[in-house]
This record gives C-alpha cells, sequence and structure tokens, in this order.
C-alpha cells in the first residue's frame, strides 16, 4: 500500500515537474539570452488554458486546442514583445519586473472580462481520459502523457539547442550578445525568436495543465513563483538547471506534501504536527532553496561562461 | 578666488545676490514642508466637510507610504530590488494580531515583539538573499515573501486563508488608538520620524557608503569597506520599518490575513517608489499619495454614468497594471523626481 502510494506522489511529482519545465525552460532562456526577466510568463500559461479550454469546448477536439493554446500564446508572447519587452533590453532589472508586473494585472483583468471569474471546466480528452496499468498501479494516462510531451519537449529542446545552427546562435548569444550582433546576426530577431518560443512552451504548458488545474484568473501567478523557485535551485540562464530544478522543486513539493505531516505524527506529539506538518510542507522547497544558495549561490547547475 | 578682482559695488551685489540663494529654502526642502502640513492638516479638512472617510484613506496612504519609504532606503539607495517586502508588513501585523489574540494588549510588548523578531527574521533572510545578486535577488525576495505567504494561510488556529479580526488595538497607555484622530497623528509621527531618521542615515557615512555600493560595489570593497555589512544593515533597518507599517496597518483596520504579504502588495510598493522617484526620501510619499488616490478614485470610478464606469469600476486593476506599465517605460526619475529637477532647473 504504502509503496504503491509513494509511486503514485513520484509520479505525481514528476508530472508537476515536467509542466515547471515546460515553464522555466522558457523562462531561462529569456533570462539567459536577452537578460529580461519576464514576470509575465504565468499570464502566457494562463491565457494558454484559456485558449485551449475556450476552442476544446467549442469544437471537442483536443488538437485544435493544442493548436490553439501553443498559437495563440506564440502570437500573444510576440504582440507582448513588440509593445513591452523590446523596450526594456537596455533597462535595469527593476523596470522590467515592473513592466511585465503591470501586464500580468492587465491580463488577469481581461481574462476576467472576457472569461468570468469562475473557473471555466475543461475536459480530459476521450482518448486520455482512462487509466494505465503501471506494475499494478493504475495510474491516469493523461498524467501519463502530460510526462511524455514534457519528456519529448526537453529531448527536442535539447537537439535543438545544442545540436542546430539556431541552437548554436542561442548559446553564443547568451555568452556574448554584443560580439553575436557584430558578426552580423539579427540579435533582435533572435530575441523575438526565443521570446515567442518561450511563449509557445507556457501555452503548452497551459493546455496541458488545463484538465488537471482549475482555469481561472490568477492561475499563472502560483506556477510563475514555483518557476522562479526552479530558476534559482537550478541556476539561472541554463537548460540543464531548468530540467534537474523542475524535477527536485516538482517531486520534493509534491512528496513533501503528501508524506511529511505523517511523519513528523511519527516523531511529535500529535496536535503539533497536525498544527506544523502542512507549514511546513508547503515551506518546504523554499527551505530547499534557502540551502541551495547558502551552499551554492549560482545555483545547483550554473552556466559555463568561457 | 573669481571675486578678487570685482568692484566694491559689484561684489555688494553678488553678496546680496549670495544671500538671497541662501534664504530660498531648497526646493525639496518646500515641498517636503507642503506635504507634511498638508497631511497634519488631513483631520481637521475631514472634520470641516464631516467626512470621516478621509482620515482612514489618508491614514491608510500614510502606512503605505512609510512602508515605501523603507523599500526605498534598499531600493533606491543600494539598488537592491526587494519584491518581497509585503512579507515583514505582513510580520507586524500578525505580531500585533497573535499577541492580541492571546490576550496581550499592551502596545510597547507589541512593538518590541515586532521590531525584535521581525529583525531577526530580515536579517536570516538577507543573510541568504544577499548571497544573490541582480535578477536572482528579486526572484529570492519574492519567493521568500510567498514561502512566509503560504506559512500564514496554514496558520488554521489564526484564520488561515481568510485571516481574522483584532479584539483590541494595541494599549500605548495615555494614547489612545481607538480614537481615529490620534490614531492618525501616530501614524504621521511615524512617518515624519522616519523620514528624518531616513534623511539623517542617508546623509551619514553609512548612507554614502550604501550609494557607493549601487554604484560601484566592487570599487567600495577594494576601498576596504564591509560592503556586505552595510548592505545587510540597510535591508534590516528597511525590513524594521516595514514591521511598523504592517503594525500601524493592522491596528487601522483591526485585521489581519495572509493578503498582507501577498506579492501583489510587494508589486504595489515597488510601483509606488518608482511613480514618485527612486532614491528621493519623499518620492515614495508623493508615489503612495498619487497610487492609492488613483486606486480610490479608478474603484469609485463615475464620469459618464454609462457602461464605461461599470467596467472600470470592476476592472480598476487592470487600469493600474496599465499606469504601472506606463511608469515603467516612460517615467525614469518618477513624479517626485520629475518636479525636482524642474524646480532645480528653474532657480538655477
Amino acid at each position: 500500500m504504502t509503496a504503491s502510494l509513494l509511486l503514485t506522489q513520484l509520479l505525481n511529482g514528476f508530472q508537476l515537474g515536467v509542466l515547471l519545465f515546460l515553464l522555466s525552460a522558457g523562462l531561462t532562456l529569456v533570462l539567459g539570452i536577452m537578460h529580461v526577466i519576464n514576470l509575465a510568463h504565468g499570464t502566457l500559461f494562463m491565457m494558454g488554458a484559456y485558449f485551449a479550454a475556450t476552442v476544446f469546448g467549442w469544437t471537442d477536439s483536443f488538437a485544435l486546442a493544442a493548436l490553439a493554446a501553443v498559437g495563440g500564446s506564440l502570437l500573444l508572447g510576440l504582440v507582448i514583445e513588440r509593445v513591452v519587452i523590446v523596450h526594456l533590453y537596455e533597462r535595469d532589472h527593476l523596470y522590467q519586473v515592473l513592466a511585465t508586473f503591470g501586464v500580468i494585472l492587465i491580463f488577469n483583468e481581461i481574462a476576467r472580462y472576457g472569461w468570468g471569474t469562475s473557473p471555466v471546466f475543461m475536459a480530459v480528452p476521450e482518448m486520455l481520459s482512462g487509466t494505465v496499468d503501471l506494475f499494478g498501479l493504475a495510474y491516469p494516462a493523461y498524467r501519463i502523457a502530460i510526462i511524455g510531451v514534457g519528456l519529448a519537449v526537453g529531448a527536442a529542446l535539447y537537439v535543438v539547442v545544442h545540436k542546430t545552427r539556431v541552437g548554436m546562435l542561442i548559446r553564443a548569444g547568451a555568452t556574448d550578445a554584443g560580439m553575436v550582433s557584430a558578426l552580423g546576426v539579427n540579435i533582435r530577431g533572435l530575441n523575438a525568436m526565443v521570446f515567442a518560443a518561450g511563449a509557445a512552451l507556457a501555452g503548452l504548458a497551459g493546455l496541458m495543465a488545463g484538465p488537471i488545474l482549475s482555469v481561472q484568473p490568477g492561475m499563472g501567478e502560483p506556477i510563475l513563483i514555483l518557476t522562479l523557485v526552479v530558476l534559482i535551485t537550478g541556476g539561472v540562464g541554463s537548460i540543464r538547471g531548468a530540467v534537474y530544478g523542475a524535477l527536485i522543486v516538482g517531486i520534493v513539493d509534491t512528496v513533501g506534501r503528501a508524506f511529511l505531516p505523517n511523519l513528523m505524527r511519527e516523531v511529535m506529539e500529535r496536535s503539533t504536527a497536525q498544527a506544523a506538518g502542512p507549514a511546513i510542507a508547503s515551506m518546504l522547497i523554499y527551505l530547499l532553496m534557502a540551502a541551495v544558495l547558502a551552499v551554492r549561490p549560482a545555483g545547483l547547475f550554473p552556466v559555463k561562461h568561457g | 578666488m573669481v571675486d578678487t578682482t570685482l568692484t566694491p559695488a559689484a561684489s555688494a551685489a553678488h553678496a546680496a545676490a549670495a544671500g538671497a540663494a541662501r534664504w530660498r529654502p531648497a526646493p525639496h526642502l518646500c515641498v517636503a514642508g507642503l506635504l507634511l502640513a498638508g497631511l497634519a492638516l488631513v483631520p481637521l479638512f475631514s472634520l470641516w466637510l464631516g467626512q470621516s472617510f478621509y482620515v482612514t484613506l489618508v491614514s491608510r496612504i500614510m502606512i503605505l507610504a512609510l512602508a515605501a519609504v523603507g523599500l526605498n532606503l534598499v531600493m533606491g539607495y543600494g539598488a537592491l530590488v526587494s519584491f518581497g517586502h509585503a512579507l515583514y508588513i505582513g510580520v507586524g501585523a500578525y505580531v500585533v494580531g497573535i499577541l492580541s489574540f492571546h490576550g496581550i494588549a499592551n502596545g510597547w510588548v507589541h512593538l518590541a515583539v515586532a521590531l525584535v523578531g521581525g529583525g531577526a527574521l530580515a536579517a536570516l533572510v538577507g543573510l541568504v538573499c544577499l548571497r544573490a545578486q541582480g535578477v536572482a535577488f528579486i526572484m529570492i525576495t519574492l519567493a521568500f515573501a510567498q514561502m512566509f505567504y503560504f506559512l500564514a494561510v496554514s496558520l488554521k488556529a489564526y484564520g488561515g486563508d481568510d485571516g481574522f479580526a483584532i479584539a483590541a488595538r494595541s494599549d500605548f497607555g495615555v494614547v489612545d488608538l481607538n480614537n481615529s484622530v490620534t490614531l492618525y497623528y501616530v501614524i504621521f509621527a511615524a512617518l515624519a520620524g522616519t523620514l528624518f531618521c531616513l534623511h539623517r542615515l542617508v546623509h551619514a557615512r553609512f548612507g554614502m557608503v550604501l550609494q557607493g555600493c549601487r554604484s560601484n560595489e566592487r570599487r567600495m570593497r577594494a576601498l576596504g569597506f564591509p560592503t556586505g555589512q552595510v548592505k545587510l544593515t540597510a535591508y534590516v533597518i528597511s525590513a524594521l520599518v516595514c514591521v511598523l507599517a504592517g503594525m500601524l496597518l493592522a491596528n487601522l483596520t483591526r485585521f489581519v490575513s495572509p493578503s498582507y504579504m501577498h506579492w501583489l502588495l510587494s508589486g504595489d510598493l515597488v510601483v509606488i517608489v518608482v511613480l514618485g522617484g527612486l532614491g528621493t526620501l519623499l518620492g515614495p510619499v508623493v508615489g503612495a499619495v498619487l497610487w492609492l488616490v488613483m486606486e480610490e478614485a479608478l474603484s469609485s470610478f463615475h464620469l459618464t454614468g454609462g457602461p464605461l464606469d461599470e467596467l472600470v469600476r470592476t476592472h480598476w486593476l487592470g487600469v493600474a497594471g496599465f499606469v504601472a506599465l506606463v511608469v515603467a517605460l516612460a517615467l525614469k526619475h518618477g513624479v517626485y523626481g520629475a518636479l525636482v529637477a524642474r524646480f532645480e532647473g528653474r532657480s538655477s
């Protein structure tokens, strides 16, 4: 019983980690290459989920919903890059935080205006609504699909960044944008492309999260904070850091919430454990982040320069 | 040295001009005087108008101004962008709430516990956060504030998500905070006193070193200044100012909830500082007045009586977001900064 419960929670944690990876990969690229901190990344996630839920409700086709979520947030990302972010490349991080904070507020109200305050329901697609038998454990097929999509995106991202010309330019841009620009590469175009790709990944995360989270205004913020914790833990600007950071944060958070209260009940008084257990479980990833930062200020997998 | 060749008459005229220049108070002193005098007169006006609403509104404005003044010490003078200062507002508020909940009403005890506890927490958090730099500092301060936000949400004994009402305000003996005008002047005194202390602090050696770190920390370290220690001290002081603001906020609203630590409030504080003017003492006060008056005006928007009013009233946060965006993109020195620059440009 406990073993299967542990396996379930590990898979849940893995699945959360995969979602976080989809978000943090985009955010870390934007941060590493363009040196822009985009707090509105969670907003793109939210809008992706809304696009997906709406189109899925209309057409009942998950493929079209995927197209709407990824395409919609990609376009939205391009617009935000052209209208807001482009003015912020040379500015201090403070103004980037402030401007993207404004964007979050604006889009939360747009969502509230367009779809109302109550959560929009998005069903699990018919094909993936069953369960899969994993070593005698029935696990929802949709969650397996999330893990599969995340792994596929991770692999594709690895190939693009490390094996293609565009990926080479991206890595070069992260090291020295000015030099890449001097060599005749359109760095502005590259920036816009990276930003749009990050937005599309956020939209994909929104699509996948739609059926398992409630799609409502402000749903992007809690996951944005988790994504920031991933970046700090893994190391800002590195894809490898995003992968491992996301999986560590996802698993520690899920497993901690599931087991810590019970574990604490073993070692201390019941009433104290009941009060303190959930509190400490919800703080666990932040404590982990603080511990990582105390030992390795640049994160677990910092970018190697030079 | 140039004066030696002047004729006696010319030099007398010069001296008179110099005297006049000396007598003309500096523009920032004018603004400070006007602003503080205006704030001091608010209760009289509202008494005259018979509207006690204004006393509460301006009390709230001054509390957020106080918190923003505190944040500005690290953000404006130290270039340490903390996106989690709402944490300390929450700490101050929760100390008042929890102590009153357990029947300890003495205000001095509240103050001592809040300042000692908040200071210790800020020292710990600051020690970890200051290991990070730039973007990472922004993200980690935000994450720490969220961590304590979730802690507050999980405190089921103290209202959890919903928060709880405070039975009685802090008891400071003769100074009765249950009188809204007395409370107003206590908040006013806290704001004015903090402004004075910070004015002395940023013009003292400590403030100079902090501003030096803002320009070039490596050079300051090479000159032998303990930059880490200075930054941590500034962080703790700014946190303590926010703790004080949180105590006053809890006393004003007689209510505590995790929303006092919410990151939207941290964001509001950053907007207020930049809107008013980064790295100026009075900027955050001006920013707080503008931002909260705008909030009030938008949430009770009434212009044409048409559907637009209704739209703005329900979705005023979106308009506020748009203003924040414009401030970030267009306003480099903030409203107060631009005002002073114009003033000084004309007088010289």
